[in-house]
């Protein structure tokens, strides 16, 4: 008897440990890799000797949300009206938190050998995923492919989708750098609220005027992604109108130049030198919160506020280039849209025809005026949707118009390795630590070493 | 004799039958990632080198010279030693106060408790708050102290001290409650006694109270100590990390590197290291200071 009720417990244990087993492993393929052949077990009176060719090509889509507001709900719309238009085809999008889970995720997937079929990733991405081995070239696609106009994309997007004759994305959701300013702070000044600064010294001559009644004149971010004002700030003080901080292959950073050493000095200066805006690192995620609450009378910030300040802002506000120094100049940010290797060609055929879709003008219109983010083709302005946006909005046509000169967002080799050699002494200089020479040397030095094994 | 053997191997095939289950999960969760991370370790494997290759300790080697792992190394050391005492501290104070108040007894208890309640992320946005130039409370307060604007977290002076705060104040309820436990196994005749001999209510606390909850506090010392390494959730809301590193913790500085720059084998290496450093305090605390805690 006791012999008996010992091996009943053990089977049982047994039992409870397969099922779980068995559960937890049906879970995970399903939620994976979603395949026409697991639908079909869960629905058993289907045919088993289903014929490949009817079922739709079934993609997986990735995309982050790094912007407030409802924009899941804009993108998996866009994605199921993509589905209803083209019957062969499902797409499943995940949506998968912001950027930085957004890649981890993808990463993981590569590792298991299961990526996902397409992702909107950052444009920066690029060069991790060619050493991955991970990306699909699309040049063929798009020769292939009557329909898509790549000239009808602005430029300066363009740029970072290619590489070495290759082009490897297509934009999707981008952003340049724009200069917010408070109208109704403007009059208080006696400044004139149509006339923002175009210059470096108008723009220190407007911030102090502006520095009064327990408002800052001026604010910029420090912490996050800082090389990316860092860009800015270098571009506009270069006399070379192509100049950049890295080489167009990923394989050389050039931080260190007088020309950029003057950039960051006029970046500390601000605050420092002529008490434009608070000194130390000014946080990424509270300038907006700032300038809504009218706490700073102008920000330098990503154009993807533009929907969060017309939202919030209870005062008239306007926008214009961050100010010139030699020329006017602004780094674009964002994602792009990416085919990865490893899957079928029936469903690398059915990403390209997703990309495609999605990049319309009329999607690309769709996309800008109900998230902010500037519009990636020169047609999606021309659409009805995107004429009434721009109408109510005008704001929204500066960050366009800035495109003229924009130009790539640092994207190297060892990207992380990189940026964050160049982001921690950008912060360190703005923190009071270092001077502003020794910094990008140090930068330098530490981003020649990252990138060392790609220049053998 | 044949007998005896035959019940031996019974019984023991019964227990192991008993566990196999939850030694099949953990092996196959735990102990098998734990030993893939180990070999891992000995390998260079990130965007340059695609193809894993053997180096020996040489990852480990390399961790000695690196600046950046050594400053979060010792980021994490500052960071335990200003957590572990201060938290522990005032979860016995908070314990003393919850155990002894009549009145609002359940209230002071549920007051003490509650920050544990939210996860780290939430805190962290609620901080973050707190923190925040200008509006901030706690930033206001520091501005007013120090005679000029402050911002406390993008000072890498300051970060560290806030990031500590704020754990001090998230973990001390948690630990109160096992603070709280161990006051109410005290027997309270002791304490009739004590106070029958004349003995003050301080000398109570230091002659009863706190040596027969040395056991909790050894115990409270090792979640405490271990919870200073592994709770890095609110750099990813605040800080990232920064300013140059002056807020990055252990854990957060591996995520960086196996997650975004890819160094898998140099993360690997790190992780081994932390686990390693991890083993031997909770080792140290448990067998050397178990033996004289005691009181039977």
């Amino acid at each position: 008897m006791r012999k008996l009720s010992q091996s009943t417990l053990l089977l049982l244990a047994g039992a409870l440990t397969l099922a779980g087993c068995g559960r937890s492993v049906g879970d995970e393929a399903n939620a994976a890799a979603p395949s026409p052949s697991a639908d079909q077990t869960q629905q058993p009176s289907a045919s088993p000797s289903a014929e490949p060719s009817k079922s739709p090509v079934e993609i997986t889509f990735y995309y982050p949300v790094n912007v407030g507001g409802p924009l899941t709900k804009v993108i998996d719309g866009m994605a199921a009206d993509f589905t209803a238009k083209h019957p062969d085809i499902r797409v499943k999008p995940v949506y998968t938190g912001n950027y930085g889970d957004n890649t981890v995720k993808v990463q993981a997937g590569i590792q298991a050998k299961q990526p996902p079929d397409v992702a909107v990733m950052m444009s920066t991405e690029l060069y991790s995923l060619l050493d991955m081995d991970a990306i699909l070239p699309l040049d063929d696609l798009i020769a292939k492919d009557a329909d898509f106009n790549a000239s009808d994309f602005y430029e300066a997007f363009l740029e970072d989708t290619r590489t070495e004759g290759k082009t490897y994305s297509v934009p999707f959701q981008r952003s340049t750098i724009l200069l917010y300013y408070n109208k109704d702070l403007f009059k208080a000044a006696g400044l004139d609220p149509e006339k923002p600064p175009q210059t470096w010294d108008e723009l220190v001559e407007d911030a102090k005027k502006l520095n009064r009644d327990g408002h800052q004149g001026l604010e910029i971010p420090g912490n996050d992604d800082s090389y990316w004002m860092f860009q800015m700030f270098a571009r506009q003080a270069a006399s070379d109108p192509k100049a950049n901080i890295m080489s167009d292959d990923g394989k050389k950073a050039m931080f260190d130049t007088p020309e950029n050493v003057g950039a960051l000095q006029f970046w500390i200066d601000l605050s420092r030198k002529h008490k434009a805006m608070p000194e130390g690192i000014i946080d990424w995620g509270t300038v907006p919160t700032d300038f809504i609450a009218g706490k700073t009378a102008m920000m330098v910030h990503t154009s993807g506020n533009l929907t969060n300040v017309k939202n919030n802002a209870k005062f008239d506000f306007g926008v214009a280039f961050p100010p010139a120094n030699k020329q006017f100049g602004s780094p674009t940010g964002g994602g792009n849209l990416y085919i990865f290797k490893g899957t079928s060609l029936e469903k690398q055929a059915a990403a390209w025809t997703f990309v495609q879709y999605m990049t319309a003008p009329e999607q690309a219109a769709l996309f800008s005026s109900s998230s902010g983010y500037v519009g990636v083709r020169k047609s999606a302005y021309d659409t009805e949707a995107m004429k009434a946006y721009t109408s109510g909005f005008p704001q929204a046509l500066v960050a366009r118009d800035q495109l003229a000169y924009a130009f790539r967002e640092l994207s190297t080799h060892n990207h992380g390795k990189v940026s964050s050699a160049l982001t921690n002494q950008i912060q360190a200089a703005l923190s009071g630590q270092t001077d502003a020479a020794t910094a990008l040397k140090l930068a330098q030095q530490e981003a020649e070493q990252a990138l060392a094994p790609f220049n053998k | 004799m044949r007998t005896g053997w035959n019940e031996r191997v019974g019984r023991n095939a019964f227990g192991w039958g008993l566990v196999l289950p939850s030694l099949l999960f953990l092996g196959l969760f735990t102990y098998y990632p734990m030993f893939r991370a180990a070999r891992l370790s000995l390998f260079e494997l990130n965007l340059a080198t695609p193809k894993p290759r053997f180096v020996g300790f040489g990852n480990f080697a390399a961790l000695l010279k690196d600046p950046v792992f050594l400053k979060v190394f010792v980021n994490n050391v500052w960071y335990a030693a200003g957590t572990v005492p201060l938290a522990m501290a005032l979860a016995f104070a908070m314990a003393l106060f919850a155990d002894k108040a009549i009145k609002g007894r359940t209230f002071a208890r549920v007051a003490f408790f509650y920050p544990n309640m939210i996860p780290m992320i939430a805190v962290a946005n609620i901080w973050l708050f707190l923190y925040t130039p200008h509006f901030g409370l706690l930033a206001r307060l520091a501005s007013w102290v120090s005679g000029q604007n402050t911002s406390l977290l993008g000072g890498p002076h300051t970060v560290l001290g806030a990031m500590i705060a704020m754990a001090v104040w998230k973990e001390a309820g948690y630990f109160m409650i096992f603070y709280l436990a161990a006051l109410q196994q005290i027997p309270k005749d002791l304490y009739e006694a004590a106070s029958a001999d004349g003995a003050s209510a301080w000398t109570a606390l230091g002659r009863i109270t706190i040596p027969l909850t040395m056991p909790t506090t050894l115990f409270v010392a090792v979640i405490a100590m271990t919870n200073a390494f592994k709770l890095v959730d609110h750099l990813w809301i605040m800080t990232k990390g920064g300013p140059n590193h002056a807020s990055s913790l252990l854990l957060y500085h591996i995520y960086e590197t196996s997650f975004q720059f890819f160094d898998q084998g140099m993360a690997a290496a790190m992780t081994v290291a932390m686990v390693a450093l991890l083993l031997l305090i909770s080792a140290l605390q448990v067998f050397g200071w178990d033996r004289s805690i005691h009181y039977e």
